[in-house]
């Protein structure tokens, strides 16, 4: 990770992305899609260098909407990552879901949450829950790293369970904020 | 197959290019391409989109990443393709063989009062398939060039985008299951058998 990034990754002793890996697995989902965010960065190689699991970045976060629909009508299973900026892209395409029944799981890195440096990112961090519930999204946070593998695995397991939309929204607190060295 | 404008009738091309459609997952959007599909027939691999402007494309790879033994049209208006055109990219870096989309180009928002579209003013929706990367890309508005888009998208190597431009007259109304349940479980029966309701 540049050191200049904007975004923060998770340390290197963090073992919760790779926690994540092994419940994508668990789970047998085969398509991962994806607009990057620094928090994913670890779990994104670890999908990227298995075979048996497809990645598409995607351009857009509401591509992964209809790219998921797309995959459950030819069986198999997906999930979309992104960063909280990236829901607001997603909402109307989110009605896929209601109209289809589909199953529909999304793990949310948080940005605008917790010791946000960066203020555009505040706004759509403060409306991410809020606009995924408002399109009927079933919404948990992990706050802590030992919450999100159980967190992540709840997401799963209630998309491809009962149907519809679902997310992990993982906190900033866990990931951490850059600062710029303005602390 | 043209109308009196000159232009390709929507329908007839419809017709044309599902005929002999095997086992072909047939993904339309939103509005008058998803009448068009219907009225050529109520098909269990169809998928008429009710929604979700601008992410038939996307919808598309999906089912073709996940059946890459099986071809995925997606038969889509100018102004939902526009509406989704980032697609192009992501579809273009994937490389689905198995996929092809044709946009039926009217220049015109249909369903809400003919309003004028990008391609309308020249926007060269090939020319962006083919700069995203897309290895086949044909533009058709003549009857006799019909039969040339039929075999590409039944031949595979794609993947495949198509602009026909059509006839901006509005057909009959010929419309299709509306509860998207239905829909869904339907195709995914058709492709996966019982095991579709019995997953996981």
């Amino acid at each position: 990770m540049d050191a200049d990034a904007i975004d923060k990754a998770p340390d290197a002793s963090a073992s919760w992305p790779d926690q994540i890996f092994d419940l994508l697995k668990k789970h047998e989902i085969r398509q991962v899609c994806l607009v990057p965010d620094a928090g994913h960065s670890r779990l994104i190689k670890r999908c990227l260098a298995d075979n048996a699991i497809t990645v598409t970045t995607l351009t857009t976060e509401e591509e992964g909407i209809a790219l998921m629909q797309g995959a459950w009508l030819g069986g198999d299973k997906a999930i979309l990552l992104m960063q909280s900026s990236g829901v607001g892209n997603c909402i109307n395409m989110l009605s896929l879901s209601h109209i289809h029944r589909c199953p529909m799981p999304m793990l949310v890195t948080m940005r605008g949450d917790f010791g946000e440096f960066n203020p555009a990112q505040i706004p759509m961090g403060r409306a991410t829950q809020t606009v995924l519930e408002a399109m009927g999204t079933l919404v948990q946070r992990a706050d802590t790293p030992e919450d999100i593998a159980p967190t992540v695995d709840a997401t799963i397991r209630m998309a491809f369970n009962t149907f519809r939309p679902t997310a992990t929204l993982i906190g900033q607190r866990v990931i951490g904020a850059k600062t710029f060295g303005k602390d | 197959m043209l109308a009196e404008s000159g232009k390709l009738d929507r329908r007839e091309l419809t017709r044309a290019l599902l005929a002999d459609r095997g086992d072909m997952v047939v993904i339309a959007g939103l509005g008058a391409p998803a009448w068009d599909i219907t009225a050529v027939e109520d098909h269990p691999l169809n998928l008429p989109l009710w929604g979700g402007m601008g992410g038939a494309a996307m919808i598309g790879l999906g089912v073709a990443l996940a059946q890459p033994n099986r071809k995925v049209l997606v038969l889509t208006g100018d102004g939902e393709m526009l509406m989704g055109i980032g697609a192009l990219a992501t579809i273009a870096v994937k490389k689905p063989a198995n996929l092809s989309i044709v946009v039926q180009d009217n220049e015109h928002y249909g369903e809400t009062g003919m309003q004028e579209t990008a391609t309308k003013y020249g926007v060269d929706l090939v020319a962006m398939a083919k700069g995203a990367g897309f290895p086949r890309t044909m533009f058709v508005t003549q009857p006799g060039e019909v039969p040339a888009l039929h075999a590409a998208i039944h031949a595979g190597g794609g993947p495949l985008f198509a602009v026909a431009k059509i006839d901006a007259t509005s057909k009959k109304l010929v419309l299709p299951p509306r509860d998207g349940a239905f829909i869904q479980h339907r195709m995914r029966e058709a492709m996966l058998g019982p095991a579709a309701h019995h997953q996981l």
